[in-house]
């Protein structure tokens, strides 16, 4: 054997460690996926099976907890029921075997909407905001510019929820309790401090010799940020928005104090959906489950530029 | 291509004065190289001619008008930077086309396909368009750097050390290339480097800066046989010129106020002479060699053509050609040269 053949690389670790990292990162992965498949495996179980005792691993699927999730039923004398015209629909079928009748459709559509408009809403202004603020930080020699970072970062001290008794004043007074508008800017308003903080750390990386080469080669500053800063900093801005989105998709503290009808999210609702005789389990599973896949497709469509950003290293010479 | 004028330009950050009183005119098809030491303002005063920095005093001109308070878009001028020479999100034909696409300039995609592949033709990268720009070598990066100055048939080059990372051949071929570019398009260049090959080779005049201040402008030739300042002769020439206290050779002086001589190595011949020393060192260059002399206490480098059989701790002759002298004053500025030049 010759001693090339032995030589070891030492930035690539040994096949063993490789394969032990490989174990761990599967053993983390599935212990960390259990109390996700939990929920998926409920969302689909009868209300019965869901309460079972040992739990049931192996069930008959069933749509009952989608259904009971997006419609509004009363139950009904079974004497009534067979008054009825039969069933037109497979999930009118489904409600009838319970002895049940949909009256309309629930309040979880509006609040899963409320969830996207004001998830989305805030993650793209506080990421918009957050970019401008971080160029102009990374940038320009602005004045106090360490103070206010400083201020910016210090809004992050404590957790937000210690201001709600002001906020929620200040929201009374300004009638921007329970509004689309209110929750976007409260959640912009959280977020930004960590948006700007994370994204100049982001553009700082990038080196100003690429704007200022795209500025003599005929670019306004507006137009060399445009062409050269965002597509570099895409990594940074793609994390940002999955941070961002993270909080204010799953925020609770705050959506419960100022939203109650209109424009309440979907987390401070999917916990109280009772069906009959207390929390309706199934129900609540898919409604969990249909709350976390907005999150989820997100970042798996950002992931491109997650994964871009580790060999983006910059062009030294 | 135009004329790039500077008046009186400074530039400090805080304390430190990076350019002084800079006062300089480039003509229209001239290429003038800037040679100074590190931190010498090199750097500096391209960006005030990029307008990527704005002086502090004093006037920029390019073709005439004053583009002091112009922003660098509207200069009209390609700029090779010293380091970071390319976007790293875009491939080598969309580096080369970027200048092209600025909104500034508006070219069509045929005229800018065209004009693209004319340059990596060129420079000899023709079968890189398609490479990203990270997934080249240090010398084709700093070839389609050049090449992206090129496409732009702009009023003024600027290029800030553009061979320095490369290999000595590789920066060879290039530099004859460069210069020929420049003969063919007519093209205005100001060229920074701390390489006097580069300088002599290249410049119809030498700027030499150090420590922001304009010592001579003048042509190599010039610069070389008539330096203004001992600062300036000493930066031109391998081996070093040899700089003696006035007191040690007085048979030399031969004017009044000379504090000290500088003798170029060349003009050292060896084995004749009326003076004598001792042989210290000897470094074969391949044709030439380099002899260190020990001379009245002190050394002195020569450079010899002839493979004379030199013996370290031999004692010989020299002579010192004494129509080649160049007599400072004790500010160290040129009194006189002996020499015609
Ligand atoms: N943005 C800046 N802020 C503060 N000082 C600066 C700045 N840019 C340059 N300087 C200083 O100005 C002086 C001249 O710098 P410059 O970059 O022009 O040197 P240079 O001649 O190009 O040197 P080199 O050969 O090392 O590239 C240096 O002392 C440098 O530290
Ligand atoms: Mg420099």
């Amino acid at each position: 054997m010759s001693a090339r053949d032995q030589a070891r690389s030492i930035v690539e670790p040994a096949p063993f460690s490789r394969r032990l990292a490989a174990l761990v990162i599967v053993v983390y992965a599935l212990v960390s996926s259990i109390p996700l498949a939990w929920i998926v495996a409920t969302s689909f179980k009868t209300p019965n099976d869901a309460i079972a005792y040992p739990p049931k691993l192996v069930f008959t699927p069933s749509l009952e907890g989608y259904v009971n999730l997006f419609t509004a039923r009363t139950r009904q004398t079974p004497e009534y029921l067979a008054s009825l015209p039969p069933p037109e629909t497979w999930y009118e079928e489904l409600v009838r075997k319970r002895n049940m009748v949909i009256t309309g459709p629930s309040r979880f559509a509006g609040r899963y909407a409320n969830s996207l408009i004001i998830g989305f809403g805030s993650t793209f202004f506080a990421v918009l905001l957050g970019t401008f603020a971080a160029y102009a930080f990374s940038r320009f020699g602005i004045p106090l510019k360490e103070d206010l970072l400083f201020f910016i970062l210090s809004t992050r001290m404590f957790p937000p929820i210690a201001v709600a008794i002001p906020i929620y004043l200040m929201y009374r007074q300004l009638g921007l309790t329970d509004t689309q508008l209110g929750m976007i800017i409260l959640y912009t308003a959280v977020n930004l401090s960590l948006s700007v903080w994370l994204l100049k750390g982001f553009i700082d990386e990038i080196p100003k010799e690429y704007e200022e080469a795209a500025m003599v080669d005929g670019y306004s500053r507006l137009q060399a940020f445009r062409k050269v800063v965002l597509p570099q900093a895409a990594t940074g801005i793609a994390a940002t928005a999955i941070f961002c989105l993270i909080f204010a998709w799953n925020e609770y503290a705050f959506a419960l104090l100022l939203t109650s009808g209109l424009a309440q999210t979907a987390p401070p609702f999917i916990p109280n959906i009772i069906g009959e005789g207390g929390l309706d389990w199934p129900a609540v599973a898919a409604g969990t489950t249909l709350f976390l896949l907005p999150v989820m497709i997100f970042t798996i469509l950002l992931r491109k530029h997650l994964l871009r950003g580790i060999t983006f290293g910059a062009l030294r010479r | 291509m135009a004329e790039l004028r500077f008046e009186a330009v400074a530039k400090r950050f805080g304390e430190l004065t990076a350019v002084r009183e800079l006062t300089l005119t480039l003509a229209d098809g001239e290429f003038l190289v800037l040679l100074g030491p590190t931190g010498a303002g090199k750097t500096t005063t391209l960006r005030l001619a990029a307008g990527l920095e704005r002086p502090d005093s004093g006037r920029v001109f390019i073709g005439g008008r004053d583009v002091t308070d112009w922003p660098p878009a509207a200069r009209d001028v390609a700029f090779i930077f010293q380091t970071f020479s390319l976007y790293p999100h875009l491939d080598v034909r969309d580096n080369l086309a970027f200048p092209l696409r600025a909104p500034a300039r508006r070219l069509g995609e045929a005229e800018i396909r065209r004009r693209v592949e004319a340059v990596a033709e060129l420079l000899g990268i023709a079968d890189k368009l398609a490479n990203r720009a990270t997934q080249l070598s240090g010398g084709e990066m700093q070839r389609v750097a050049i090449g992206r100055a090129l496409v732009r048939e702009p009023r003024l080059f600027l290029m800030d050390e553009p061979l320095s990372s490369l290999d000595a051949k590789l920066r060879e071929t290039l530099r004859i290339e460069l210069k020929r570019i420049q003969r063919d398009l007519g093209a205005t260049i100001l060229y920074v480097t701390h390489d006097q090959i580069e300088a002599t080779t290249m410049a119809d005049r030498i700027g030499v800066l150090e420590g922001g201040e304009l010592l001579q402008l003048a042509p190599p030739r010039e610069v070389y046989d008539r330096p203004a300042e001992v600062r300036v002769a000493r930066r031109l020439g391998s081996p070093a010129i040899n700089l003696l206290p006035a007191a040690l050779v007085p048979e030399l002086v031969s004017a009044s106020g000379v504090a000290r001589i500088g003798i170029r190595p060349e003009d050292i011949t060896l084995g004749t002479g009326a003076f004598r020393a001792r042989v210290r060192q000897i470094e074969p260059l391949g044709a030439d060699t380099v002899v260190l002399l020990e001379f009245r206490d002190t050394g002195l480098h020569a450079l010899t053509t002839g493979r004379d059989g030199l013996q370290t701790g031999q004692q010989l002759a020299l002579d010192l050609a004494r129509d080649r002298l160049l007599l400072f004053d004790e500010r160290g500025r040129l009194l006189a040269s002996t020499g015609t030049g």
